[in-house]
């Protein structure tokens, strides 16, 4: 196991080089240092040594790839990208434009981004799969064929309807909760209740479908036939055994997205003025600050790939016939 | 004495509509194609939601057609052309376009949304709610003739659209009688009973709820601004109709610029496995791993910046809208295409070790010839459930990225743009609802047609789904 994790480990350096060159060659192929030097002083005639200085200031006076006056392996790692790649593996994000320390910030916003989104992803998983089995339950009645299509009319309104008919409904018609804004502690709750409400209705009609195909499929496996054989009730076989065989693809489809909830929705946080990562994340792509977008990028495809090894672990924990070599 | 106009995206839109029709040619004498598009022509819900996609495909299309009108110039020197780009559909709808109020007014007003200070006829002046330029201007007095005049006018259009509506149906009937063979009066029953095998009731009827719908919308908005006007006083229908084509683009596009990548290298790491495996497989994990939303960004930041410092490459403000939609599809394609690639890769590794291919090989026929021949017909069931099903998720992606600021570019007219810009409106008083109410219900029919569409589609091809 633990060689198996080790592997993966190293197997996950090159995608995150890759995606590093990726955003890194996305930037610098419209924009030189020259030009953010010039964004960032913003001054309309920047003389030549001022824009110097702030390159060096910033080790931005490098070349981007490839160094040719350099000896042996320096001609690599004297660069640009070399410097700040490093930085990123090390979970160093450097300062923003603003001169803030982008880790700090990341840490401190990390904690409202989980506050919803981890209600959002448990209570919508419950919510989800109660509707499916609700559904496969009065499976090929009329409660189920209405069930499947108040799913599709649930999928097919965009997720930016729910938050401005929940904002307009429940703060502005009713002052139940405030509209946005946040606090610490347990006064979060107030700001929170709303938004985790919206997230979980605008994913159920995806979801339980979703989960409603997957237990059919299961109630057509041969161990169903024989639990009604032996003689148990409908919702004993439902319950008791279709529900737990059905739960390994559940919960091995639920792990990989657990990771990616530290990286906060940005819609629903910027709409109801989350300090999380998302708003975080808008914020800087309105403000053209690449470090910032950079570094989420980063952060975003390592917590992928962190979810992608947890799943393959959840694997061998369900179901004993897998074995990870 | 007009010059038309072909934008990047108007190209494309008509190659798609050609790949189509030259999908459909060779469908149709592939057996393996034939039938499920049969199934999928003879569901009920399939019939029901192709015609109201027409309709949407139609309006696109009409928008999609684009010219400079000439101007009216001196006889004898060269004709000058607008610089504005126009539209079939803008042509068409030149009284929705031209009528422009000064602001807000709501759906159907005769009067302004906001009080301003207004002469009145005896001469002096009172603060009051001024009447509109254009909508209900024909009217003496609206208080009193406003109701009378919209039912009357609504009441016309929906006479006609009957009348319309039953020509098509004997149209229909009369067309069906002739290839069965038989009198028009027994076509008209098998239709209206339901017998015929493609669910033509069902497809008639949808198209006259359609007509009963847009015939009085059309016969009222050259009077009225029927959902009303927006802050700078453009009439909201004409906006979300000409929002149609920004979603279809993006909704199918898109997934034409992806396919080309997803289906080659799918069917190149799935078949020749090893190291072009490897490469393939390393290609799409890294772009997978990447936010979808973050790498769309990142990209559209950039292309921001490209854009403003080359401001000479676009010499409309069309041309340069245009080109950021279609760099837009283009960098929504990159993030998408690597479910399908995986897909497509997972069906060739199963297929190659299949013995037709292996006997293909042992008679050395071509790796190239292999692919084309036994391959990629094998694998197009998937590569068209792919499309429709992504269609739906694409044309909601639009709105959300638009609202980050990534999506289309500001001065078109999209879903997307409407409701960012009348998000902020909310908190006025009255509301101003019309603005979001009409882009949502337009995206909503959309979509959820495009959804039940996918689904029929799904049914028909996915050879698990068949009972």
């Amino acid at each position: 196991m633990i060689a198996y994790i080790l592997r993966r480990a190293l197997y996950a350096l090159p995608i995150l080089l890759g995606v590093n060159v990726i955003t890194f060659v996305l930037f610098f192929m419209v924009n030189t240092p020259d030009d953010m030097a010039r964004m960032n002083l913003g001054v309309k005639h920047v003389t030549q040594e001022a824009i110097d200085k702030w390159k060096a200031e910033r080790g931005y006076d490098k070349p981007l790839l490839y160094n040719a006056a350099r000896q042996g392996a320096r001609k690599l790692t004297d660069t640009i990208f070399f410097d700040k790649s490093v930085g990123m593996f090390a979970f160093d994000f450097g300062r923003a434009d603003d001169g803030r320390d982008i880790a700090r910030e990341i840490r401190h916003r990390m904690g409202p981004s989980l506050a919803i989104a981890l209600p959002v992803f448990a209570v919508g998983l419950a919510v989800n799969i109660t509707f499916a089995l609700v559904m496969v339950f009065f499976r090929a009645s009329y409660l189920d064929f209405v069930g499947v299509v108040l799913c599709v009319a649930m999928m097919s309104i965009s997720g930016l309807f729910y938050i401005i008919a929940g904002q307009y409904l429940v703060s502005k018609l009713w002052h139940l909760v405030p509209i946005s804004g946040f606090a610490d502690g347990l006064d979060a709750f107030k700001f929170l209740v709303l938004p985790v409400a919206i997230g979980v209705v605008s994913g159920i009609g995806a979801g339980a479908r979703w989960y409603r195909t997957l237990f059919l499929e299961e109630m057509s496996r041969d161990y169903v036939r024989t639990a009604r054989a032996k003689g148990l009730s409908e919702a004993a076989v439902l319950f008791r055994h279709v529900l737990q065989n059905a739960l390994i693809p559940i919960l091995t489809g639920a792990v990989v997205v657990i990771p990616l909830l530290f990286m906060g929705s940005l819609i629903t946080e910027s709409f109801f003025g989350i300090p999380g990562l998302g708003s975080y994340t808008i914020d800087a792509i309105n403000a053209q600050d690449f470090a910032v977008v950079r570094a989420m990028v980063f952060l975003g495809s390592f917590l992928y790939i962190v979810g992608l090894v947890l799943t393959d672990i959840s694997y061998t924990l369900v179901d004993p016939r897998i074995r990870l070599e | 004495m007009i010059q038309p106009v072909i934008l990047w995206t108007d190209a494309l839109i008509f190659l798609l509509l050609a790949a189509t029709v030259a999908f459909f040619l060779y469908a149709r004498r592939q057996p393996h194609l034939r039938d499920p598009l049969r199934r999928v022509a003879r569901s009920r819900v399939g019939m029901a939601s192709m015609v109201v996609l027409a309709a949407y495909v139609a309006i696109g299309l009409l928008d999609s057609l684009h010219f400079r009108p000439a101007l009216p110039g001196k006889p004898g020197a060269g004709v000058q052309y607008a610089v504005e780009t126009l539209s079939v559909l803008d042509w068409l709808a030149a009284p929705l376009r031209e009528q422009v109020e000064k602001t807000y007014s709501a759906p159907l007003a005769t009067h302004a949304y906001a009080k301003e200070v207004v002469e009145l006829p005896g001469g002096g002046e009172a603060r009051d709610f001024p009447r509109l330029k254009y909508g209900g201007a024909q009217l003496a007095d609206p208080a009193a003739d406003k109701w009378p005049d919209i039912t009357t006018r609504a009441f016309k259009a929906e006479a006609m659209a009957l009348a319309g509506w039953f020509l098509a149906a004997v149209g229909l009937c009369a067309w069906l009688a002739q290839r069965g063979g038989e009198g028009l009066s027994a076509a008209w029953r098998d239709v209206w009973r339901g017998k015929t095998p493609i669910p033509w009731r069902t497809g008639l009827l949808t198209w006259g709820a359609l007509l009963l719908l847009a015939f009085p919308a059309v016969a009222l908005s050259t009077h009225y601004h029927i959902l009303g006007t927006d802050k700078v006083g453009q009439d909201v229908f004409f906006q979300t109709l000409k929002s149609v084509r920004t979603g279809l683009v993006i909704g199918t596009l898109t997934t034409l610029v992806m396919l080309p990548f997803a289906v080659l290298l799918g069917i190149m790491a799935g078949y020749f496995r090893g190291w072009v495996d490897d490469v393939i497989q390393y290609l799409y994990t890294t772009l997978n791993s990447i936010p979808g939303v973050l790498l769309i960004a990142a990209a559209v930041l950039m292309m921001q910046v490209w854009m403003e410092s080359n401001p000479d490459l676009f010499d409309t403000v069309a041309a340069r809208a245009d080109a950021r939609l279609f760099f837009l599809c283009a960098i929504l394609g990159v993030t998408s295409w690597t479910g399908l690639c995986r897909l497509l890769r997972g069906e060739t590794l199963k297929l190659r070790e299949l013995d037709y291919i292996q006997a293909a090989q042992a008679f050395g026929v071509s790796h190239g010839r292999i692919i084309l021949r036994h391959i990629l017909p094998n694998l197009m069931h998937i590569v068209l459930i792919t499309v429709v099903m992504d269609f739906s998720g694409l044309v909601l992606a639009e709105a959300v990225l638009s609202y980050v600021g990534v999506g289309v570019d500001p001065t078109m007219q999209s879903w997307g743009n409407m409701i960012n810009s009348a998000r902020l409106e909310m908190a006025r008083e009255p509301m101003v609802w019309w603005t979001l109410a009409a882009a949502f219900l337009f995206m909503f029919v959309l979509v959820l047609f495009a959804n039940l569409f996918a689904d029929t589609v799904r049914d028909a091809f996915d050879p698990r789904a068949r009972r």
